[in-house]
């Protein structure tokens, strides 16, 4: 990749991390929070989502190559900082280092994910809330989930505000500690729902 | 007076011979006279320099030129904070003083360090108003007081370095440029006539180690020692990109006005 397209490039990063990813990402938690019906709740919502038409485009285009080139960027983008919140321990710095730090986790994080459940679909296992349960009746499993789902909430939720600053529209200092509040809100509601469909599977 | 016990300063600098060589401590005790700052201690060194264990050594060699803050000149990191040393004053400072040279440039020798970095960025944004031509082009259009004054707190700038050294994405395996070449983008593209290339300087910006680099830790904006509002002038100029870049793409007759 061209250094001299790295504007474009950093913006598309930055868009694509809210358009499709977040959304997806939010609407998967929203998804996953109908475990907390019951199974069969969760087996209706998921397999709608499931047999969608063009199921392969919507996964391929709305999903994979969006969050691939999210998440090979990012990577890229976090391993060219030099961390000094030693030196500067602003509330800014911090996120700023928490969102390089929790973009690294999810890359891992997902992967694992994608292995154990899209990955074994594609071998032929059913995924229901049985394969959820399943996986998570492992304690290091629950662990390594809630910490999955709270990282991609945090990314998300202060992706948002950094999405916000970089296409231009929080400019003055009031209206970004606006957006930090009302992003931060977002991660804790997020959050809630994210983990509160875990321990449904439980 | 005289009879008070001699008190001393405690300071710790790191050295360093050339810009090739290794840094290394050395520690120094200076007799305490009432309202020092940081260079009255690095001269007092300089007129006798032995350290602490009693080894005669070299003098310490730093920049520094106004005295008064405003050349940027004198900039090194005091106590781990990237600060001029002309305005930090002993008494407001915990002891003993370590005195190291801005990371983030070249070291020439001691606590010198080579700026150029950033000049040569203010030449890549084009941070001047072209008025040279082959006629006279007469008086620009005029600017409002109001805005004067505004922009009158981004031309504090002097180019001093702290916004890039504590900066965690201006480091060696990074190119960006840094916050104060860009802030001086916006001053420039605000400035009645030289908006007239604000579409250039954008473009500028918009290239290799631009603006785009910026990661939002906004450590610059609290330690500009002016107190420039960088983080300000970062998104002002995101919006201002984000119509270029539409503009470059599309077309726009505005590229101007």
């Amino acid at each position: 990749m061209s250094k001299d397209r790295e504007f474009y490039w950093r913006r598309l990063h930055s868009l694509l991390g809210i358009i499709p990813v977040g959304l997806f990402v939010t609407q998967h938690l929203l998804i996953n929070f109908q475990a907390t019906h019951g199974a069969e709740a969760f087996n209706t919502a998921s397999g709608f989502m499931g047999n969608l038409p063009f199921l392969w485009f919507l996964e391929w285009f709305v999903i994979y190559i969006p969050l691939m080139f999210h998440a090979f960027y990012g990577v890229y983008i976090a391993f060219t900082a030099a961390p000094n919140n030693q030196r500067f321990g602003t509330f800014r710095n911090w996120m700023f280092l928490l969102q390089r730090i929790t973009g690294v986790i999810l890359v891992i994080f997902i992967a694992w994910h994608i292995f154990q459940t899209r990955i074994q679909k594609a071998l032929g296992t059913e995924v229901d809330y049985d394969m959820m349960a399943n996986i998570l009746s492992n304690p290091v499993m629950v662990a390594f989930y809630a910490l999955g789902i709270i990282s991609a909430t945090f990314h998300l939720a202060n992706g948002i505000w950094s999405f916000l600053v970089s296409w231009g529209i929080t400019q003055s200092p009031k209206s970004q500690k606006i957006a930090t509040y009302i992003t931060l809100i977002f991660f804790v509601v997020l959050s809630v729902i994210g983990v509160g469909a875990l321990l449904a599977f439980i | 007076m005289g009879n008070e016990a001699q008190k001393y300063v405690e300071v710790e600098v790191q050295r360093q011979d050339d810009s090739n060589s290794n840094p290394y401590w050395e520690k120094f005790r200076v007799p305490y006279r009432p309202n020092m700052n940081v260079i009255s201690v690095l001269m007092a060194i300089r007129e006798n320099p032995v350290t602490t264990d009693g080894k005669q050594t070299t003098p310490i060699a730093w920049n520094m030129n106004c005295l008064e803050e405003v050349c940027g000149a004198c900039s090194m990191v005091i106590n781990g904070r990237p600060r001029q040393s002309c305005s930090a004053l002993v008494d407001q400072l915990e002891q003993p003083l370590k005195l190291q040279p801005m990371s983030t440039f070249p070291v020439i020798r001691d606590l010198q360090i080579d700026r150029s970095r950033m000049f040569d960025s203010l030449k890549k944004v084009k941070a001047w108003v072209p008025i040279d031509g082959s006629y006279d082009l007469g008086e620009g259009p005029r600017m409002p007081e109001r805005k004067r004054e505004w922009a009158y707190e981004l031309s504090k700038c002097m180019t001093c370095g702290v916004c890039l050294e504590s900066c965690p994405n201006v480091n060696s395996h990074s190119d960006f440029i840094g916050p104060a070449p860009l802030s001086q983008v916006r001053l420039f593209n605000s400035h009645p006539t030289g908006a007239m290339n604000k579409d250039v300087r954008l473009n500028a910006i918009m290239g290799e180690g631009g603006l785009a680099n910026c990661g939002n830790a906004q450590n610059c904006v609290a330690a500009c020692p002016k107190g420039i509002p960088l983080t300000t002038s970062i998104a002002a100029l995101n919006r201002a990109t984000t119509v270029q870049m539409f503009r470059n793409f599309f077309g726009s007759d505005h590229m101007v006005d």
